[in-house]
């Protein structure tokens, strides 16, 4: 057993203390002297000329500070994306401007065209109501294929066409994979939409922006999972303000899910709005708001085929996508539909040939951007659901046509340029089966049918790519920023050590896990380790949190920054023991002479550092304090093999899930309760994908599931307790800790597992029914057993 | 949400005259109309609350007839209303249990939402709507979705339900609001079977006269086996076709005679 | 202007309101106690849930007004008097039934409301009865495991995985 507050232990969280007594900290808990509230005025309409505004009468209301409309924010710049992608022809895709307020044009429901700032949020409601908008609507596109005809409207008029680019991968197999899918013996195609969703942490949206006259410096609170990149990316590219004069503050985040990744126009508002009127200016999102303004995830249309031989051996791979922009570039949205979704198209299958070719397209929706996964779980869900279909085309067992394909040596350089470190797919299956009773299944299967519903068993494999990296890499690929973490070992002189880490935490629980490295490797309690996070005048320049990099990164770059003290804290250590530091070892916060019985505690050689009295002066610097910026080498690649099991009620399509059995390798373990936590939440976060939540517009371009009353949120009664296990461990070759990240895989493998198995439940009582597009609502399913 | 004056009357009398106010309007549990508000869809001049009015709670049975305060809350008929199952378990399934420990049955009804559950009860039981001005046969209250017969500041004290012999509620869920995507109210009397369905027409709550003629004769689920629905002004939305809704109206209405109690 | 007095927590607290002063906005703007949450704007999410007069409502959809009188109790409250945490809290912590915190306060009341009217629940009837609760982290797994173990129920032999 791990020692509790060490590498392997489920410590109890620390976190939990503050959250479960009300006495969390949030953006919205924060209230500065003298501020005032501002309020979004969006567009109704999705596309749409604004003719004028006028706001004069607004500005006469009482309480009123301001009015801000475009004309404001002239010389000031657009929000930036973060990420460049070139087509398959070596252009840049098309990237329009993207203003913090609506310049001459509205482009999506949502878009904000004004902001009153009053004394009071009520107040600025009022006021707000006289406002003179008038705005001519256009027609919207919608439907990205219709986006994509001649003679289509344009979302920019300054664009050649609706198309931000046409992106080939890896473009020199292109007409290998088109031989090989010719030639082949069997060919299964399978068209497909990944729906698209809202990621809806709990916590909405917030800013607080404030500015103080006497020292010209700018503060911003903000719901973020990366304030790092929120202060460079609004200093250097909205509003000109160089880092030293700007602080970003991210306090307790109520969930992020990708959706606090970005920059977003009422960050750069409040911070620009704060310094014009010389208050602090808060604005808090509605979740009606959050629907409209929040970047939303998923939404790709696809085709794929897969080609085998005979004894199924997959011989190619051919997608074709169309992957939804919305109206904006969100900070990271080019890179979704393509390096993070077309560099997995191998999946964990030995598939020679791959060509994945995605058409990203511009629309009058919201933005779309990274949700938990992004890109990972639409490249699974089309494998994963053509690799079911071609089992059951060639009349070969789902489990057996997997496990016929699956890569089985290490390393492994896939035909779409990611080489996997280490994996072993056979033992996750193994495992899975083993979890979920597979071999009961068809004795469940016979009860079900008894009491007159349909039960059906849903596999899926998936593989992603985690810790996204190394910086020098995606530089080459596009991303406008580097991909490292940071973390400063500040040790105190008592011996307690403060962490400063730029991984952010908003539910994770990194006070707690990163502690938890830091104590293993100090040997000193993990009481006294504090882990601070979320402030940039606090924390070293850091990327922040997403894509399961956190522990991967974040937590190598801690190691590396405690490695430096420790060896540091040698060298004082073999100054105070009069040996050599070569002979000196450190073992549970003690630092002994190899073969005596001489020590040196801790907390001697921490005091020693900072009361230098004893000290080698002439050889090193006192202090104890480090800090290490980790890059990696390679990107980590957790794996794991998901089962669903589901019953259909064939009166009314209603699917239950009865069981739901996760096996994950993700390499070493910090904290089994909080990565089976993690777990958890990506598997209700899958299922929600796949059986209820459907983020959806009509054709003018409104949004039909705008609030909690049509947005299906999956509750507690729509799950069933989960079966996961990560006991199958191929630690990850290329960095400290052996780890691999945990954060999105329930939400990656879960979707294509229970679609799965819902095609299994009606395949199996005679149904001819191959594909139902998420989510599958009863409605749906029921349509698909009665066509 | 708009500012308003909030009046908490001491009794009907006071609540009545309140509401003669302009733009003035009776405040139940809130559960719907503080949403509809929040979103600037309402701007009443006035909110009389109705909710801590003595005359206007409880839970009574007398003679076969169980007589409900407008004010009640549906956790208290879930817990209270046991001499009619059927209309209890409706109840103990209305939204979730913070908003049953405040919204009302009066509040249901006088909102008379298409895909709420109240009124197929009170419409499938041929209950009878009392106001402080006058009794209203459940037959005659409900005239499409949002609308009643309620005048301005009317005020629904009780309702009484005639308890039948045997009925059940069954509500297939709306995914996303958890209202009713379709459900359908049975109730069998001495006199006959009424069956009213809610959530799934564009004409809000209403009988299913076919189902009714049918289960009268012969009160099994095999009745309704030569019937069919047709799907014409059913709701067609995000959540369902109107075929779908159709469809599902005949199976809640055979579950819920299966299960009438 | 409303004036209402109630007690919170115990003490005795008054303040005037405007009519439309949600009880939420009371508690978090005026008595600054912030573990009452807003999630949504449409009565569906439970963050907010708080106890008036022993039963759970959801301080964002009831009035500060039609409060007056009443005995109001919020996360704040919920702690033993020595600052520990309480039985439900401590579940909530030893089962992992919390992520990133937001849904919390409301989770905890809930769970408190659903064992004062039924102390030895089920696990399916604790899933029902957070049907106004969500939460965006958890999938729900450990909040049911904590919640059956606050009921002092052994959690493997109600809830099997």
């Amino acid at each position: 057993m791990p020692k509790d507050g060490g590498i392997g232990a489920s410590t109890k969280r620390r976190e939990d203390l503050r959250f479960l007594t009300g006495r969390g900290k949030y953006t919205d808990d924060i209230n500065l002297q003298n501020q005032t509230y501002a309020h979004f005025v969006r567009s109704d309409v999705a596309h749409g000329t604004i003719n004028s505004i006028n706001a004069s009468a607004a500005e006469a209301m009482p309480g009123v500070a301001r009015v801000f409309t475009a004309k404001d924010f002239e010389g000031v710049g657009g929000v930036p994306c973060g990420w460049q992608v070139t087509d398959r022809h070596g252009q840049p895709m098309q990237e329009p401007k993207h203003p913090v307020l609506a310049e001459g044009k509205v482009r999506h429901v949502g878009d904000p065209i004004a902001v009153v700032v009053a004394d009071t949020l009520e107040q600025a409601q009022d006021a707000a109501e006289k406002l003179e908008i008038d705005i001519t609507e256009l027609p919207a596109v919608i439907d990205m294929k219709d986006a994509l005809q001649d003679g289509a409207t344009k979302v920019h008029d300054d664009l050649t066409s609706n198309l931000c680019y046409d992106w080939g991968f890896v473009e020199e197999n292109r007409d290998a994979v088109d031989e090989a899918i010719k030639g082949a013996h069997h060919v299964t195609t399978l068209e497909l939409k990944n729906n698209r969703l809202v990621a809806n942490p709990m916590e909405p949206r917030v800013a607080v922006g404030d500015y103080d006259f006497s020292t010209d410096e700018h503060t911003l609170y903000t719901t973020s999972q990366n304030p790092h990149v929120i202060r460079l990316l609004m200093g250097a590219f909205v509003l000109g303000i160089p880092e030293h004069k700007l602080r970003v503050v991210a306090p307790d985040v109520g969930g992020g899910f990708g959706a606090k990744i970005y920059h977003y126009a009422e960050e750069a508002f409040c911070t620009f709005a704060a310094k014009a009127i010389g208050r602090p200016v808060k604005w808090t999102s509605s979740r009606s708001e959050a629907f409209m303004s929040d970047a939303h995830g998923r939404d790709h249309v696809t085709k794929i085929e897969l080609a085998m031989d005979e004894n199924g051996k997959f011989l190619a791979l051919r997608t074709d996508t169309h992957a939804n922009m919305g109206a904006y570039l969100s900070t990271f949205a080019p890179s979704i539909p393509t390096w993070l979704h077309g560099t997995l198209m191998a999946g964990n299958y030995t598939t020679p040939l791959i060509y994945v070719n995605v058409k990203a397209v511009f629309t009058n929706t919201v933005p779309v951007d990274a949700y938990r996964g992004a890109g990972r779980p639409e490249a699974t869900f089309q494998l994963e659901r053509v690799v079911d279909k071609a089992a059951r085309e060639m009349g070969i067992d789902p489990v057996e046509l997997r496990r016929r394909n699956f890569i089985t040596e290490f390393p492994y350089a896939t035909p779409v340029a990611v080489e996997y470190d280490t994996g072993d797919y056979h033992a996750t299956m193994d495992k899975l089966l083993e979890m979920s009773d597979h071999a009961g299944f068809e004795a469940r299967a016979a009860e079900s049918k008894a009491n007159g519903k349909l039960r059906g068993f849903g596999i899926a494999h998936y593989i992603e790519a985690c810790g996204i990296a190394p910086s020098n890499l995606v530089g080459q690929l596009g991303a406008r920023a580097g991909l490292y973490e940071s973390a400063t070992v500040r040790v105190n002189a008592t011996g307690s050590i403060s962490v400063m880490t730029g991984s952010h935490s908003h539910g994770q629980g990194h006070e707690t896990s990163f502690a938890q490295v830091v104590s293993e490797m100090i040997g000193i309690d993990a009481n006294q380790i504090d882990i601070v996070h979320g402030d940039t005048s606090k924390t070293p320049m850091g990327m922040g949190t997403y894509g399961s990099r956190s522990i991967a990164v974040g937590g190598s770059a801690m190691v590396r920054a405690t490695e430096k003290i420790i060896n540091k804290a040698k060298k004082i250590a073999s100054h105070l023991l009069e040996a050599s530091e070569g002979d000196i070892e450190f073992k549970n916060g003690e630092f002994t002479v190899a073969g005596t019985d001489k020590s040196v505690a801790w907390g001697d050689v921490t005091l020693a550092a900072y009361v230098p009295h004893n000290y080698p002066l002439e050889e090193m610097e006192p202090g104890l304090e480090e800090t290490a910026f980790y890059d990696p080498a390679n990107f980590t690649y957790p794996s794991g093999a998901y089962g669903c099991e589901v019953e259909v009620d064939p009166e009314t399509g209603k699917v239950t899930v009865l069981g739901f059995s996760a096996a994950d390798d993700f390499g070493n373990i910090i904290n089994p309760m909080i990565v089976e936590g993690q777990v958890h939440g990506g598997l209700a976060q899958g299922i929600g994908q796949a059986m209820i939540e459907n983020c959806a517009y009509d054709d003018q371009g409104q949004l039909l599931s705008g609030s909690y009353m049509d947005y299906a949120m999956p509750r507690a009664d729509d799950l069933p307790m989960f079966k996961v296990d990560h006991s199958s461990i191929t630690p990850c070759t290329h960095n400290p800790l052996g780890v691999k990240g945990c954060g999105e895989a329930g939400a990656i493998g879960s979707p294509p597992a229970l679609v799965n198995a819902v095609v299994d439940a009606l395949q199996r009582a005679g149904h001819d029914v191959t594909h139902i597009d998420m989510p599958l609502s009863p409605d749906r399913v029921w349509a698909a057993m009665n066509s | 949400m708009y500012n308003f004056d909030f009046v908490s009357p001491g009794s009907v009398a006071d609540a009545v005259s309140a509401l003669q106010a302009e733009e003035a309007q009776a405040l139940g549990g809130g559960q719907t109309l503080l949403p509809t508000m929040k979103q600037r869809l309402a701007q009443p001049s006035t909110l009389v609350s109705l909710s801590g009015l003595s005359e206007m709670l409880g839970v009574s049975s007398d003679g076969g007839v169980m007589t409900i305060g407008g004010a009640t809350t549906h956790a208290t008929v879930a817990a209270e209303a046991g001499a009619y199952p059927a209309l209890a378990g409706l109840a103990s399934h209305i939204g979730d249990p913070a908003v049953r420990n405040r919204g009302t049955l009066g509040g249901s009804l006088a909102n008379n939402d298409p895909a709420a559950c109240y009124p197929s009860a009170v419409l499938g039981s041929g209950a009878t709507v009392v106001t402080n001005a006058r009794e209203i046969a459940a037959d005659d209250y409900f005239q499409g979705m949002f609308t009643t017969a309620l005048e301005e500041g009317e005020i629904i004290t009780a309702v009484k339900f005639p308890i039948p012999e045997k009925g059940n509620y069954q509500k297939f869920l709306q995914p996303a609001s958890r209202f009713a995507l379709v459900g359908v109210f049975v109730a069998k009397y001495a006199d006959g079977v009424r069956v009213a369905v809610t959530g799934a027409s564009e004409d809000g709550v209403h009988r299913w006269s076919e189902a009714e003629a049918a289960l009268s004769a012969n009160f099994s689920a095999a009745a309704l086996d030569g019937l069919s629905v047709s799907a014409d002004g059913m709701i067609t939305d995000l959540h369902g076709t109107d075929a779908y809704r159709a469809h599902l109206v005949k199976v809640m209405t055979g579950r819920a005679v299966a299960a009438a109690a | 202007m409303n004036k209402v007095s109630m007690t919170v927590n115990g003490r005795t607290v008054s303040a005037d309101v405007e009519g439309r002063t949600l009880l939420s906005s009371l508690l978090r703007d005026d008595l600054h106690l912030t573990g009452t949450h807003v999630g949504c704007d449409t009565s569906q999410c439970g963050a907010c849930v708080v106890h008036v007069d022993g039963k759970a409502v959801k301080a964002c959809t009831m009035l500060a007004a039609e409060a007056d009188g009443a005995d109001v109790k919020t996360i704040e409250g919920m702690a033993n008097a020595d600052g520990s945490l309480g039985v439900i809290q401590q579940a909530f912590r030893d089962y992992h039934g919390l992520q990133c915190g937001f849904c919390t306060p409301g989770m905890v009341m809930s769970a408190a409301a659903l064992l004062e009217e039924n102390p030895k629940p089920s696990e399916a009837e604790v899933r029902d009865y957070l049907e106004g609760n969500i939460c965006r982290c958890t999938g729900y797994h450990n909040i049911v495991k904590a919640i059956l173990a606050a009921s002092g129920q052994q959690v493997e032999a109600v809830a099997a995985e």
